[in-house]
């Protein structure tokens, strides 16, 4: 099964190694993800005051793009580019007058009638492959490892776009625990990590970052495991103590060694004290409870 | 310090600009409180969310002054969570809007060294030119 993929800039730049792990472990699925052409950068926050159209021309652009392309779903793994592309399709569909207004604005170029479909990978994932498939194609069980997903805002946020529930989201959990990973929650699972405020404020990622770390290292968690690009970037570069951080890995790369592949193809290093720490014992399977909750 | 406030005289020209830009009736908030309750940033915020809210709605000075909608990051918590069923994050983008169009834009990255601007991920730059861009 083949499906359209629109990767974003972040991903191309900043996260090769997601993209590098999606497209393995869905080869293992038996679904192509295939590069869309012409794709541009999405904008990244939806435009939320009501006269600023020119900003909607980025996400409408790659849904015009995907339509010439003889596509009618794409699906993306960055979360910002999942929230702003489905943002601006609601637009599509509910205000088509501004279609039109972009229609005229780019010389008829950019025709968009709002029909396709944004999909998150997670969907995929959950609605179409389903975690029973996922977890036959296990492996090497992830048994020793303690697992805090972090959701953050753009996959949950605001809720008609959001592919979970916003306040007790379980998607990453229930892939977690399909691979045979120990998963440990907490409260501030779906709080925000700071986003873009790095660029010049980063005393605001770093106290959200420390006491993200704080509660998934009180509740028992040897690695955090999330989506978002810019999440793993505050979470894995702001943490306070860089030779004791708490390992941030995306959930494909610890879908690839739950399926067995190397890690050096999901982008992970194999040697690395990341690795030892995250995963002392990955690959030896113990019997371990498939799921502890921690304290909330 | 005594400070006037005149409620149903004149024109109150800065709320009307944030319902024009935000698509917001600030008159549906009762003050609850919620979007202050479940806001990640608030300890950083010189006036909370339903309390500039309350200030825009009476007039009171120097809201353009205030940090708060700076500090917000448009996570949608609050938004999600009211339940007079307010856009606050879009109240926070009018403001911001206001200030930038009138006072220009002022982008955190030419602030930025080489290095950074090449470690930060394109996400994070861009966010935050647009929240920092009329």
């Amino acid at each position: 099964m083949q499906i359209a993929y629109y990767p974003g800039c972040t991903i191309k730049v900043s996260a090769p190694e997601h993209e590098i792990a999606a497209l393995a472990v869905m080869r293992v699925l038996g679904l192509d993800l295939h590069e869309m052409r012409e794709w541009n950068c999405c904008g990244v926050v939806h435009s939320l005051a009501t006269d600023n159209l020119i900003r909607h021309m980025a996400p409408v652009r790659v849904f015009a793009r995907l339509q010439q392309q003889g596509e009618r779903e794409v699906v993306t793994l960055c979360d910002m580019c999942f929230n702003t592309l489905a943002r601006a399709n609601q637009v599509a569909r509910r205000q088509p007058e501004q279609m039109d207004a972009i229609k005229a604005t780019s010389g008829d170029e950019l025709n968009y009638d709002g029909s396709a479909e944004v999909l998150h990978l997670l969907q995929i994932l959950r609605d179409r492959v389903g975690m029973a498939a996922i977890k036959a194609r296990v492996r090497q069980p992830l048994h020793n490892l303690r697992v805090y997903p972090y959701y953050g805002c753009k996959l949950l946020r605001p809720t008609e776009v959001g592919l979970d529930d916003p306040e007790v989201p379980t998607v990453l959990g229930d892939l977690m625990a399909a691979l045979g990973a120990t998963v440990v929650e907490g409260n501030l699972q779906t709080r925000c990590c700071g986003a873009y405020h790095v660029v010049n404020r980063e005393n605001l990622v770093a106290e959200r970052v420390a006491a993200t770390v704080a509660q998934a290292r009180a509740n028992g968690a040897n690695a955090i495991v999330l989506s978002c690009p810019l999440c793993h970037f505050n979470l894995a570069t702001r943490q306070s103590n860089p030779d004791h951080a708490l390992p941030v890995l995306y959930y494909t790369q610890l879908m690839g060694l739950a399926f067995g592949l190397p890690p050096a193809t999901l982008g992970l290093p194999d040697a690395t004290a990341l690795f030892e720490e995250a995963l002392p014992t990955a690959h030896h399977a113990q019997a371990v409870p498939m799921c502890t909750k921690g304290e909330r | 310090m005594t400070t006037s406030i005149r409620i149903g005289s004149g024109r109150n020209e800065l709320l009307q600009k944030v319902e024009a830009l935000s698509g917001q009736h600030l008159a549906n908030c009762y003050q609850c409180g919620t979007c202050a309750a479940g806001c990640p940033f608030h300890q950083a915020m010189d006036l909370l969310p339903d309390a500039l809210i309350q200030h825009l709605r009476l007039g009171l000075p120097g809201i353009l002054e205030r940090q708060t909608f700076w500090i917000c990051a448009g996570c949608d918590t609050c938004s999600d969570r009211c339940p007079r069923g307010l856009d606050i994050a879009r109240i926070m983008e009018a403001l911001r809007q206001i200030c930038l169009r009138e006072g220009g834009d002022h982008p955190a990255l030419t602030q930025l060294e080489r290095a950074d601007l090449g470690a930060l991920p394109p996400i994070a730059l861009v966010a935050s030119m647009r929240r920092n861009s009329g």
